[in-house]
């Protein structure tokens, strides 16, 4: 397939189930809102070293939060529900607990629950409060700054993650650019976060390692200074690939958002230096979720 | 289809106990069947039918109102023990209205006496006019009072409401009488005209929120003042009640915490214009 002189391969991404709960934060203003937000989403790009991916999934304006004041929403993804408890739990206390101004609500429902403030209140010494307000818990905990108000638990959903596709360039800026283009369209889409720098990661993984202590390594295949000495998947005028991956609540969402990235891309035609569309996969032997790209691309609703 | 309705026709010399006379309790009874129930006066037992005029058509389900008409202060117990449906009130009615009430609606357009919301653990309870003392408190022998749900006041309410209040939500848009709050053990309540003295004795934990200044006693100790976050939140659970409260706004209160008599951290909360 080819859109717009770029060509799209015919692969796909491979992704695996998580588990998944978003995180109403909100602050005076919403300046604050991402200070907490940022830092309980920092180091949670993969959950091979950080437990968790997590990313900000959009702003949330006054009339949208459950306190009336602004807001951001923070979707957490981890590999499984303990994993995703204690991230949740640490984050909360490190990062919102601790951000003046800053409150915390369930942001999705779900039978599954998971605990939010339940925990935190300890920190409260004996001090914090609880309100039942329209049924659902609230903790006031005593803070220097007034009070942190945080909803008792939030629910917790079965998601994917793992959902990606390459950027393959004719130069490392040109690579980055068209990144950049593709991750500020998805940005508008709900219920997907791209959780590694900027939404881009340049060093995509195969499975295993030479050296025995190693589970996972860097994708030979698409390293552009090995094409002579790999199996490589990279033609002659590739010089550098970009690597979009995206976590999301259901297939349709990850899909969506594949879409609006790549669409982003092609139109940026072929003077943005992209010269094809690809995807990571495993052979298909790990991850039960395949986004086909070309599939993808020929959806209706482009 | 009309609803059922019982009108009170005669001037009771006792006090009557109207608690069988719910909508859970009627579904599939004919109106001879109604008729027929027997109530309890503590001495007599009388028919239903000796002592209010029945009309409008059967109750077929546990969701559908009863209205009673010209009822008295004689009547206790109305609406006891229900989980569904709802009572319209039209006049003043005994104690105990709502007692156990888990769920369901009561309106009732006049006063009533002692004992409102007893034991009450989940629905709404209205009241138009007046209620006595102990609203919301626990019968004789219970440690906990109301356990849950929603009590609108929109006149005043005797001494001692909430007592031991253990969960749920009471607003009363007139003046509360002496010992509001006493022992209460958490939840809320809203009081917009003033309140008697020792507000909040023995309060364990929970909000008492005023719109006046109180007289407190000197086990309640002045936080200062402060802007409250969570307020906006229990503001906005005040919105959907055909009630005064829904009109507040302000987050600014002064705070006072105790009773550290019984080293308590129950809060009293002064709104701030």
């Amino acid at each position: 397939m080819i859109i717009n002189n770029i060509q799209i391969d015919d692969t796909f991404a491979e992704a695996f189930n998580m588990r998944a709960t978003r995180v109403i934060l909100t602050a005076q203003n919403l300046k604050w809102a991402y200070h907490a937000a940022n830092a309980m989403t920092g180091f949670a790009t993969s959950v091979i070293g950080c437990g968790v991916e997590a990313g900000i999934e959009g702003e949330l304006g006054e009339t949208e939060t459950p306190d009336g004041r602004p807001g951001v929403s923070v979707l957490l993804f981890a590999m499984g529900s303990k994993v995703l408890m204690q991230q949740l739990e640490t984050r909360m206390g490190q990062c919102v607990l601790t951000c003046p101004t800053a409150a915390a609500f369930a942001g999705i429902n779900s039978e599954d629950q998971i605990n939010l403030g339940k925990n935190l209140r300890f920190f409260g010494d004996g001090f914090q409060t609880s309100k039942l307000i329209a049924d659902k818990r609230y903790w006031r905990v005593p803070v220097m700054d007034g009070e942190f108000l945080c909803e008792e638990t939030t629910g917790m959903v079965r998601a994917i993650g793992g959902g990606n596709f390459l950027i393959l360039a004719t130069s490392q800026s040109l690579a980055l650019a068209a990144a950049e283009v593709a991750v500020e369209a998805m940005k508008k889409i709900p219920n997907v976060i791209m959780p590694f720098p900027g939404g881009v990661v340049r060093s995509g993984s195969k499975v295993g390692s030479k050296y025995k202590t190693m589970f996972a390594s860097t994708n030979d295949a698409f390293c552009p200074t090995l094409k002579g000495v790999t199996n490589s998947e990279l033609s002659t005028e590739i010089e550098s690939v970009m690597e979009i991956v995206i976590d999301g609540l259901s297939f349709e969402d990850i899909a969506s958002a594949m879409r609006v990235g790549i669409t982003a891309i092609c139109q940026l035609g072929e003077n943005s230096g992209v010269k094809r569309i690809s995807a990571g996969n495993y052979g298909g032997k790990l991850g039960p979720h395949h986004f086909k790209l070309q599939e993808i691309m020929q959806a209706e609703n482009v | 289809m009309s609803t059922l309705s019982l009108r009170l026709k005669k001037d009771l010399a006792h006090s009557l106990n109207c608690a069988a006379l719910t909508p859970e309790n009627l579904v599939g009874k004919s109106i001879p069947e109604i008729a027929s129930l027997m109530l309890s006066d503590g001495r007599n037992q009388l028919r239903v039918d000796e002592v209010f005029e029945i009309s409008g058509q059967p109750i077929t389900n546990g969701l559908q109102t009863i209205n009673f008409k010209d009822s008295s202060r004689k009547l206790d117990y109305l609406g006891a023990h229900i989980t569904s449906g709802s009572l319209d009130i039209t006049g003043d009615v005994g104690a105990y209205l709502g007692f156990n009430l888990n769920g369901g609606t009561i309106h009732c357009h006049g006063n009533t006496a002692a004992f409102a919301a007893c034991n009450m653990a989940k629905g709404l309870l209205m009241i138009d006019g007046d209620t006595g003392e102990f609203l919301g408190g626990g019968s004789a022998g219970q440690r906990k009072g109301m356990r849950g749900g929603t009590v609108l006041v929109k006149g005043n309410a005797g001494d001692r409401a909430g007592d031991q209040m253990r969960r749920g939500l009471i607003l009363i848009e007139g003046n509360a009488g002496d010992y509001c709050a006493s022992r209460m053990i958490a939840g809320t309540i809203g009081v917009m005209g003033n309140v008697g003295i020792y507000a909040g004795f023995n309060m364990k934990h929970g909000t008492l929120l005023l719109l006046k200044k109180p007289a407190l006693h000197a086990t309640l100790q002045d936080c200062g003042m402060h802007t409250l976050p969570f307020l906006s939140l229990l503001y906005q659970s005040f919105s959907k009640l055909d009630s005064q409260f829904s009109g507040l706004h302000s987050q600014r209160v002064q705070r006072w915490v105790g009773d550290a008599a019984c080293n308590g951290n129950g809060e009293i909360l002064l709104i701030s214009a």
